[in-house]
């Protein structure tokens, strides 16, 4: 069973794709089986979302929209998860920090 | 005869020994000459970063936390080392492979618009010369005890990986007082200089005065014999000093003087007993509002401000709220390219003028309160007004609360007094729970003169009779009426201002942890 699926999502935490929420990011799409890939445009380039390096050098901003495309088994359900992380603001609200 | 340098003294004590250059370059490394071993080397090199970064962070927590996952994060991505590994393949030594792939992503952030990133460049360089040890059989950076660490800045990495058993110190050309590492060197008794300016290139030896911030580089036989025997008095004094830590402060005849605390983050109280002071006089939260970081919400607030007053079981506990602006900026918060930032929209003034951020202070704050004895200051207070408007929004904000069901209780709101209007009238303040006399801005105010500038230096004397006048002023308008002064500026924490501030009928002192032993052996003299 395999399939694509893309989305997209402003970014907007406030310095943008920094150490601590690539960290998350890539974390998580490391947790699908799909490739899953990032974007600055719909058009791509296209990026590996589970290449912390490659997902640094995107230095996506606050504000800016992410797109996001996946292709394999769970490829609906990686884009949901990385759309869900970056509408929660990686989940830093009351972290503690 | 060895030079003698001045700087400012971020961490007090005295501290002689070889000279350690930070950020050195890793030595020389010899190249197999064969593709398999050299690509085998970088290999191992990387694992044992891994291994070594992943050590450290089980032994640091929070924010020195997350710096070294991402560091791992960046380590474990094979993306990283894949320029290396091809240039490897085409004969290229490891460690030369290594550095020209670093090198250019290190190049990629230094070249961000945004400084956000273009600061991550320390992060890569700290990666790059961690794998170059390893490949080179270097070793841990931090390295050696027993040594004065010294160079333009230190990483917390760099500090929380030295052995400090055998002692040692720091010494920085540049550097702050209010870094992350200033804290951990004064909550670990490590002697730490700052904005030295510069060291001479040559110098092999330093003796560290943390207290006084003078720094001599090669200091010769007649010098180190004056510094050892300082050092051996201050740490015969100090033992002596040890046996007030857990009493009250109490002079000849009897009179307790309250010796409370400043702070600045919660770690710095990891390795304090609360039963050695009477509570908090001073917690600076600007610690929660990091340059460049996003802004804390009520929750992380909340959490941060209840650690203290729990800490503290039952000891009042005085939360200042946001002084930033003057020479702390926060990006986002504090205004760019003001003329003179110390005469500008700083503190109460900057508060009140982002009514959103001080109500997400004010409500965290509440919230805080009902876990133990908190009062809050309001810092930069000039006229009456800003202290009855944020008298008024702390009140609608408790409202609110309430009528959202949140547990909270209204904490005694006082001003800090540090600007002369207020030293001059405290009178016109009367309103105010209680009055915290902010000793270093006053006097900066007072002289005019500042003492980050040593031309000045000289000028900025809290001991100036101008100065002391009116703190006596405010005391005993406080006594008077009925109103509780403290003092918490660098002053209550020089054991020489001492008998000058209690004359001014001053009974609550707020000083620098590394003081309450010694600030109670001196008042037991008084």
């Amino acid at each position: 069973m395999s399939g694509t699926a893309e989305g997209s999502v402003v970014i907007t935490h406030d310095v943008g794709l920094h150490a601590r929420p690539s960290v998350k990011l890539t974390k998580l799409a490391k947790g699908f089986s799909s490739t899953l890939e990032i974007g600055a445009s719909a058009d791509g380039p296209w990026i590996d979302a589970k290449s912390i390096v490659k997902v640094m050098a995107m230095k996506a901003k606050q504000n800016s929209t992410l797109f996001v495309r996946a292709a394999g088994a769970d490829a609906q359900a990686a884009v949901e998860a990385v759309i869900g992380l970056v509408r929660r603001d990686f989940d830093e609200a009351g972290d503690g920090h | 005869m060895g030079t003698s340098h001045k700087g400012i003294g971020a961490s007090d004590g005295l501290f002689m020994g070889p000279l350690r250059r930070l950020g050195s370059m890793p030595s020389e490394r010899q190249a197999t000459g064969d593709a398999e071993s050299e690509a085998g080397a970088l290999q191992d090199a990387i694992a044992a970063a891994v291994a070594g970064l992943a050590d450290l962070m089980g032994r640091v927590d929070g924010e020195a936390q997350d710096i070294l996952g991402f560091q791992v994060a960046m380590l474990e991505d094979d993306a990283l080392s894949a320029p290396a590994f091809s240039a490897i393949a085409a004969g290229e030594p490891a460690h030369e492979a290594w550095r020209a792939a670093l090198d250019s992503e290190i190049a990629g952030y230094e070249a961000s618009d945004d400084d956000y990133f273009r600061a991550r460049a320390a992060d890569l360089r700290d990666i790059r010369d961690r794998v170059l040890r390893n490949l080179a059989g270097d070793g841990a950076s931090g390295g050696g005890t027993g040594v004065v660490l010294a160079g333009a800045d230190i990483a917390p990495t760099a500090f929380l990986e030295a052995d400090w058993r055998g002692g040692g110190a720091i010494a920085l050309t540049q550097g702050s007082t209010t870094s992350h590492v200033a804290m951990l060197a004064r909550a670990r008794g490590i002697p730490m200089v700052v904005g030295l300016g510069e060291l001479p290139n040559s110098a092999a030896v330093l003796a560290v005065d943390g207290g006084t911030g003078i720094v001599l580089a090669d200091p010769d036989r007649a010098q180190r014999d004056v510094f050892a025997t300082e050092q051996q008095a201050e740490a015969a004094s100090r033992a002596g000093e040890e046996h007030f830590r857990l009493r009250p402060a109490t002079r000849r005849d009897g009179g307790r003087i309250d010796i409370l605390l400043n702070v600045a983050g919660v770690e710095e109280l990891d390795h304090i007993d609360p039963a050695s002071c009477d509570g908090i006089g001073l917690m600076r939260s600007e610690f929660l509002f990091r340059d460049g970081a996003p802004l804390p919400d009520e929750e992380t607030q909340y959490r941060a401000y209840r650690r203290f007053v729990e800490w503290a079981q039952g000891r009042p506990v005085t939360i200042r709220t946001l002084d930033i602006g003057g020479d702390k900026p926060v990006r986002g918060l504090t205004p760019d390219g003001e003329a003179n930032p110390f005469l500008g929209l700083r503190g109460v003034r900057l508060t009140l003028a982002r009514e959103d951020v001080f109500r997400t202070q004010l409500r965290a704050l509440a919230r805080a309160a009902v876990h133990g004895n908190l009062k809050v200051m309001v810092p930069m207070v000039t006229v009456p007004d800003e202290l009855a408007r944020s008298a008024t929004l702390f009140d609608a904000c408790v409202a609110e609360l309430q009528t959202q069901g949140l547990a909270c209780r209204r904490p005694p709101l006082g001003i800090m007094v540090e600007v002369p209007a207020v030293a001059v009238m405290p009178e016109m303040f009367a309103a105010a729970d209680f009055f915290s006399i902010g000793s270093n801005d006053l006097t900066q105010y007072v002289t005019a003169s500042s003492r980050d500038d040593a031309r000045v230096a000289a000028l900025n004397d809290p001991a100036h009779p101008a100065v002391t006048a009116l703190i006596a002023k405010v005391a005993r308008f406080g006594r008077d009426a009925g109103i509780p002064v403290s003092l918490c500026g660098d002053m209550a924490s020089e054991t020489k201002h001492l008998a000058t501030l209690l004359d001014t009928g001053l009974t609550a002192l707020s000083v620098a942890p590394s003081r309450i032993a010694r600030l109670k052996a001196a008042i037991a003299e008084l």
